[in-house]
């Protein structure tokens, strides 16, 4: 099929993989820190998670660029102390991903867990449950369907990302090279049977995705709802 | 009270709308000003617009609006029927494709410019190899150039490492820039070592220094072909500015800008 090489697919994979994980935790996270504090200036932090959904991707690009760059301001504390380089390596694919995905992860988990009612909380608590534990068989919970629709639309961002990835990942064919990058490259030089190829391998990986997502979660439901009845 | 404001404003849009449509009319059925559409390559913008000034005093009856962009996605829009008078590309290739399709006057066609590859390295670097074939892939980390297949400079980078035996060596430290002038960030911002990109991008780059020009042998010939589209409602004029590019005064500015 002209292609051959399949680094595309799995770079695709562990890229999408490792920044849905950190999405998800680090969406969850400040989605539930913030969702039911009211304090001077949350809008400004809540504007600025949000930034990079409306931004287009040159402009994150631009900034990663900076931001990570060997000459950047952490890229050269990166490379001094750790010897760790962003730009130009797969985890620069991660890192934009991650930018770019938060957005839509922070959102929907704000959505769900304002929607969750801080009486069921309260209640947990006067019966002497920790915070982490209201948390896990409370908030968590009830918020669950807000949650999955973060994951599944950060996955979904993640495994697209192509401008920001481009400027800070670079194309390094059997390094960088994401299935979006792969595709873009194909169409530019008129190879369309291998952009063919790309388009129905992302087309399967998104469906499948999705499909598990779904299934996994009603599954999941099920349990929470067994556990509550208990 | 909203809504009738909403729908004013849609009919302030839509008027003024009109209004622009008519005085484009105008500009171009009046007898005595043409326009003309240039479609050039990327890498000539800087040098075209300050030609343009030069060309629209001397000739003021025509005017010059440009649409840059890459040679092979300007033809194919050329192709798809774009409202081009002029084609000037970066390589043989896209004007031998567009010849072939008796989309330009072949009358017309002349090679008015050459350029050379230049391997580059951002100012503050302190060494570097003195020529390509010093290149130790064992020394660097990146090196950055055009995506061969669908950037012209790439595929001239490509003939080059091949020609002096790096192109194997290189795999996997090569960063294939879109176009050339990402290929000139990456090295201007410090993020590639070095870099290669056109002699003119890189004489009109201040944070970047040559460190070697690539062997004319080396490389396929690296032209810019330009010609007068076929479909054109005004072949004169368009003739006029492809002869004052290759002419005296065309020579000179592109000579500035780094082009031979």
């Amino acid at each position: 099929m002209g292609s051959g090489d399949y680094t595309p697919l799995f770079l695709s994979l562990k890229v999408a993989a490792i920044s849905t994980t950190i999405v998800f935790i680090a969406g969850i996270f400040f989605a539930h820190l913030l969702a039911k504090r009211q304090f001077f200036g949350k809008s400004v932090i809540e504007s600025i998670f949000l930034l990079p959904l409306v931004l287009p991707p040159t402009v994150v690009g631009f900034g990663l660029l900076l931001l990570f760059g060997k000459n950047g301001w952490l890229g050269k504390w990166l490379l001094e102390w750790f010897d760790v380089q962003i730009v130009f390596s797969w985890i620069g694919a991660v890192i934009a991903s991650v930018v770019v995905s938060f957005p839509l992860m922070y959102q929907s988990s704000a959505a769900a867990f304002e929607h969750v009612d801080i009486r069921l909380e309260n209640a947990a608590r006067t019966m002497g449950a920790s915070n982490w534990r209201v948390f896990w068989t409370i908030a968590f919970p009830l918020a669950w369907p807000g949650l999955l629709a973060g994951l599944v639309l950060s996955f979904a961002r993640g495994l697209g990302e192509f401008g920001a990835t481009l400027m800070l990942a670079g194309y390094i064919p059997g390094k960088t090279d994401t299935i979006p990058m792969a595709i873009y490259f194909a169409v530019e030089s008129g190879h369309m049977e291998k952009a063919a190829f790309w388009v129905v391998i992302i087309v399967a990986l998104g469906f499948s995705a999705i499909t598990w997502l779904n299934w996994w979660s009603k599954r999941n439901m099920r349990r929470f709802a067994n556990e509550k009845g208990r | 009270m909203r809504k009738t404001l909403m729908i004013l404003c849609f009919c302030c849009i839509a008027f003024l709308g009109g209004c622009n449509k008519e005085t484009e009319g105008n500009t171009t059925s009046s007898s005595d000003q043409y326009e003309i559409m240039i479609s050039a390559a990327a890498s000539l913008t800087d040098a075209l617009t300050e030609l343009q000034k030069t060309f629209e005093t001397e000739h003021p009856d025509i005017q010059l609006s440009f649409n840059f962009g890459s040679s092979g996605k300007l033809a194919t829009q050329i192709e798809q029927g774009a409202p081009a008078d002029v084609f000037l590309s970066a390589s043989e290739q896209d004007m031998d494709r567009l010849e072939e399709g008796n989309l330009i006057d072949q009358n017309s066609r002349i090679d008015f410019a050459k350029n050379t590859l230049a391997l580059i390295a951002a100012q503050n670097r302190e060494s570097g190899p003195k020529s390509f074939e010093a290149i130790d892939p064992s020394k660097l980390q990146h090196l950055a150039i055009g995506e061969p297949d669908s950037v012209p400079a790439g595929r001239y980078s490509k003939q080059v490492l091949e020609e002096v035996g790096l192109w194997e060596p290189l795999q996997g430290k090569l960063v294939l820039g879109s176009d050339v002038r990402q290929v000139l960030t990456h090295v201007e911002m410090g993020n590639a070592d070095f870099g290669m990109v056109y002699s003119s991008d890189a004489a009109i780059s201040e944070k970047v220094k040559v460190l070697a020009i690539a062997d004319d042998n080396w490389h396929s010939p690296i032209v810019y072909p330009g010609a007068v589209v076929e479909k054109t409602k005004h072949p004169d004029k368009a003739q006029v500015f492809l002869e004052f590019l290759a002419g005296e005064e065309g020579k000179t500015v592109l000579h500035k800008y780094g082009f031979h």
